[in-house]
């Protein structure tokens, strides 16, 4: 059918539509995503007049890589199912990690107490009630060596959700390996380590801007050195989601992150293909089910763009955005905590049709407190139940072709890459951030999403329609404080039995590095090694780096 | 004891008061006022301005911290814009001033402009007032740094600065236009940015406007994250103080400063008079005449 | 009449702002000076600042788990300053049902959980101020 013809068809359809509407008309006036952007009745040909298959979309493992980043994606291998989790100390940790690996599973997930991600020890005054409560707390090597005591850390991968302390908690680990006889390069992980979006989103950063982005690249160059198979950075839309922005931001600000990295790397003199393979990626799963999936196909290709076109990039693993998902934590409700396996369940499927390689699904009961353990199997079934009864994983980027989701994916692409020029107009991501760019695009949108909640042009099941009288929860999870007492005194423990002499001289020369171009790599690894603590070490490095100030955008 | 009394005593909450109570323009404001100005001229008022991003809260957590930590008492205004439609404000100042929001020696206060142009409130300089009678031996102002011309605090202050830093582009050209005139003492803060050298080069150039200096405004590079420099701002603040002191100029600024504001009383008092008279005249406003006959007449019958 | 003054603090070390933040924007278009303290605020910050800004209400968003800590302490300073009887004392974020009994025995009057909403807030407030408006 030729255009000409199409369009006519579609008109004549559009005449029906009108008699129809004249009788009996729709729901609401103006259907929309959560960013306003319109939602047509109906989508045709004619929403993707230049479709290309072969370059638009390709074919999955193949630039641009937009239905996956392999070949047979989940026919091959299930995406990782890795459940993150925190436990108050040390010794609780490494009991559920043996567990774990007892029923099977290689990949642990380390969460850390707040202090331990702000880089303060946990008898700081300021750490005070928070020692151990969302992760478990770690204060020094010896911390560490009970972390992951009897693990073989060669056999095993490990993710760590840490950021601005990223760089200790990684030598930690390698001094841990070392002591066990696993040498570096046999080491598998993770690390968050992606500060931006701490400015932007999550606010656990501890030093400006400029020596942030050292201790990155510092990191990339020394792991392509010396930790050749470790994930170096996770860059995260996640938390830019959570912090009410929408899946067009989301997209946007995540590769201007990226980008800012990249261009860091490069001008610190590395070469893009040592570094690239090693970046990955970790995105929220929202509700509106083909809108979320439509986002990661937009992502993979954009990103794909980028590393070919604008860096050059030759290794085809540097054009692949590979990432990590978790469930919306922000969608979940206190009312009727049951429905929230419900929406986890669809945000599980937007991941899984989107191509996600690993999996976080939220329990039920996080809008309440921590979860318990029956809410986490839930969650982790429910994995499980759309992997092996829905059939959605069978067949590759099965959505594909859709005149919804293809005109979808190519509408966040472009909105997305418009965001990011502008961005460029501002300098890159760190300058938007600290004009405060970045935060008000994010804030003006989790405003308008409260107020269509408040209105009621949003409706959230349970929230403001149909709701019922509660009784309160019972059996929520909580800490003992007894965690916060035992760990300063393991603490106090520590500082009279170690060497002090020899944790002042590795903190003074780990000083005299953050003030030279030195990577501080192997300068905090041997502070590390004579036992300094995770704050003593952050101090030195706010001595000399300061500390980051947050812009207010409200 | 009455509100006055408790400030002059040094009682926190009481100032806390009284600000309010000032800034409200509340039943016996003017009273604590009279009580209380004899004390204005004990304290040295420091005026904080520039462009917007320039880093200026910043740097005043860190020019405060360093003289607190000597001993002294100091006082924080911080002004932030008011909003038009709502009459609401997002005072937000104290969120970079983290090193001293919880001193003993400090004292913090952010004020909306609540409608008042020119980088200021309406009662900065009496809140400064309560500060310097509380016992505060140093005030530091900031404006709302918006980008337009704040220039109502070189009228209030005893020292001005104003902070540029580089990468501000437009703005800080604007800033140069017109009010470059008003610092007594410079800082490019963001030192260790791209771009800090050339700005500190054209500050010092802009400066050559003028030939005859008796103060040649310094020029100072710093950079507030990390604290580089603020000694040297501080220096130089103290370096104008002195020289303000020793030539009498202190004594004229603040003999202008007392005319000026006790010429915003007079006309606010008056301006409210007059809104009261022409209110009153609605009938005549009606007839065919026009507003300048209708203004000699008013002015003849309640002026002369 | 003058305008209501609020802190809006975030007590303790998370970095959950999006509902401080949301709120803060709602209290600003409901015609309140909002003093916005952001992150990282220690109870002795929290309560210098509520006693130096003269604030008739202190907001407090915590999503850290840490609110038996640092909620009722924050009102013990308050106290022991003479303030407290002028200041409404409000908590919000993710606080389990059974801990608000033992809150507000404390003297935090009011605690919304996730999914109340701007206008209750704002409502509540207009109506439960310690000082008048005059």
């Amino acid at each position: 059918m030729s255009g000409k013809d199409m369009q006519d068809s579609f008109n004549r359809w559009q005449e029906l539509v009108n008699k129809t509407l004249s009788r009996f008309p729709e729901q609401k006036e103006r259907y929309a995503f959560d960013s306003g952007a319109c939602v047509e009745r109906l989508y045709t040909p004619l929403d993707a007049p230049d479709f290309d298959y072969e370059q638009d979309l390709g074919y999955p493992g193949q630039y641009p890589f937009t239905r996956g980043v392999q070949p047979t994606m989940y026919r091959g291998k299930h995406w990782t199912m890795r459940m993150y989790a925190g436990f108050a100390t040390a010794a609780e940790s490494n009991k559920r990690y043996k567990y774990l690996i007892e029923q099977g599973s290689m990949g642990l997930s380390v969460a850390f107490d707040l202090p331990t991600q702000m880089g303060y020890d946990s008898d700081d005054p300021i750490s005070m009630g928070e020692v151990g409560k969302v992760g478990v707390a770690i204060d020094s090597l010896a911390d560490m060596e009970i972390l992951f005591g009897g693990i073989p850390l060669d056999k095993v991968s490990t993710s760590m959700t840490i950021n601005a302390p990223a760089p200790v908690l990684l030598a930690m680990y390698i001094a841990v390996a070392e002591k066990q006889g696993v040498p570096a390069d046999k080491l598998n992980g993770t690390i968050q380590n992606d500060i931006l979006k701490e400015y932007i989103a999550r606010g656990t950063y501890i030093f400006p801007v400029k020596p942030s982005m050292r201790l990155i690249t510092n990191i990339f160059e020394y792991c392509s050195k010396h930790v050749p198979r470790w994930n170096t950075i996770s860059i995260s839309g996640y938390h830019i989601r959570e912090a009410g922005s929408t899946a067009v931001q989301e997209v946007a600000f995540t590769l201007a992150d990226g980008i800012a990295y990249v261009q860091a790397a490069i001008d610190a003199g590395q070469s893009i293909d040592d570094f690239a393979p090693r970046l990955s990626f970790f995105f929220n799963a929202h509700n509106n089910l083909l809108e979320e999936v439509s986002k990661y196909r937009a992502a993979r290709r954009l990103w794909a763009k980028i590393m070919k076109e604008r860096f050059g990039a030759k290794d085809p693993k540097s054009w692949q955005l590979k990432f990590h998902t978790q469930t919306a934590g922000c969608t979940l409700t206190a009312q009727q905590p049951d429905n929230n396996i419900v929406r986890v369940a669809i945000q599980t499927l937007a991941a899984v049709l989107g191509g996600t390689q690993s999996l976080h699904t939220n329990s039920r009961d996080e809008a309440l407190a921590l979860p318990t353990e029956e809410s986490v199997m839930i969650a982790l079934r429910t994995q499980q139940i759309v992997a092996n009864e829905s059939g959605v994983a069978d067949s590759v980027d099965p959505l594909a072709g859709s005149y919804y989701i293809e005109s979808l994916t190519t509408s966040i692409e472009n909105e997305a890459a418009k965001l990011i020029a502008r961005i460029d107009d501002l300098g890159g991501a760190p300058a938007a951030i600290e004009k405060g760019f970045i935060q008000q695009e994010i804030m003006d949108a989790a405003y308008k999403y409260q107020k269509d909640i408040e209105d009621g042009g949003k409706i959230i099941v349970g929230l403001n329609k149909y709701q019922i009288k509660e009784e309160p929860p019972k059996g929520l999870l909580r800490v003992d404080p007894a965690v916060e007492n035992a760990q300063k005194e393991r603490i106090a423990r520590l500082k009279e039995k170690r060497d002090n002499a020899l944790v002042g001289e590795t903190l003074k020369n780990l000083e005299k590095a953050c003030k030279s171009n030195e990577n501080v790599m192997p300068y905090i690894l041997e502070a590390v090694k004579a036992y300094a603590t995770l704050g003593e070490i952050c101090n030195i490095m706010r001595g000399v780096f300061g500390e980051y100030k947050q812009n207010v955008i409200i | 004891m009455e509100l006055a009394a408790r400030v002059l005593d040094g009682d926190k909450t009481a100032c806390a008061r009284l600000i309010s109570l000032v800034e409200n323009e509340s039943p016996g404001y003017t009273d604590a006022l009279k009580a209380l100005y004899h004390r204005a001229d004990d304290t040295y008022v420091i005026g904080i301005t520039g462009p917007p991003g320039a880093g200026k809260s910043t740097l005043t957590d860190k020019l405060v911290k360093l003289l607190a930590d000597s001993g002294e008492r100091v006082g924080v205004l911080a002004i932030d814009p008011t909003s038009p439609f709502s009459r609401g404000a997002i005072l937000g100042d104290r969120i970079r001033m983290a090193a001293v929001s919880g001193n003993p020696n400090v004292f913090i206060r952010s004020m909306g402009s609540r409608g008042h142009l020119g980088g200021l409130s309406k009662h900065t300089a009496n809140a400064a007032v309560v500060l310097s009678a509380y016992g505060c031996s140093y005030i530091f102002v900031e404006t709302v740094g918006v980008g337009q011309s704040e220039i109502d605090i070189a009228g209030m202050a005893d020292t001005t600065v104003m902070v540029l830093a580089p990468g501000l582009g437009d703005d800080i050209q604007a800033i140069k236009a017109g009010v470059m005139e008003i610092g007594d003492a410079f800082a490019i803060n963001k030192a260790d940015k791209e771009g800090a050298g050339k700005t500190y080069r054209e500050t010092l150039a802009s400066l050559d406007f003028k030939t005859d200096w008796d103060f040649k405004p310094p020029v100072c590079q710093t950079a507030a994250e990390t604290g580089e420099g603020v000694e040297k701002l501080l220096e130089n603040i103290m370096a104008h103080k002195t020289y303000l002191y020793n030539s009498g100029e202190l004594n004229a600024k603040r003999a202008r400063r007392k005319a000026a504001h006790m010429r915003d009383i007079v006309r606010d008092r008056l301006t409210r008079r007059i809104e009261r008279l022409i209110a009153s005249k609605a009938d005549v406003l009606e007839n065919g005449a026009d507003p300048y006959t209708l203004a000699d007449e008013l002015i003849k019958e309640r002026f002369q | 009449m003058r305008p209501i003054r609020i802190l809006v603090a975030k007590p303790g070390l998370d970095g959950h702002d999006r509902g401080a933040k949301v709120l803060a924007r709602a209290f600003r278009d409901a015609g309140m000076e909002v003093i916005y303290t952001g992150l990282r605020q220690t109870p002795e910050m929290i309560a210098a600042a509520a006693i130096q800004e003269d604030v008739d209400v202190v907001a407090m968003s915590i999503l850290s788990g840490a609110h038996m800590h640092l909620l009722p302490r924050v009102v013990r300073l308050l106290k022991d300053e003479g303030v407290y009887d002028d200041i409404l004392v409000l908590g919000g974020g993710v606080i389990p049902k059974e801990d608000i009994p033992l809150l507000k025995e404390a003297g935090i009057q009011e605690i919304f959980t996730p999914g109340a909403t701007t206008a209750e807030v704002i409502e509540y407030i207009q109506n439960n101020l310690k000082r008048a408006l005059g």
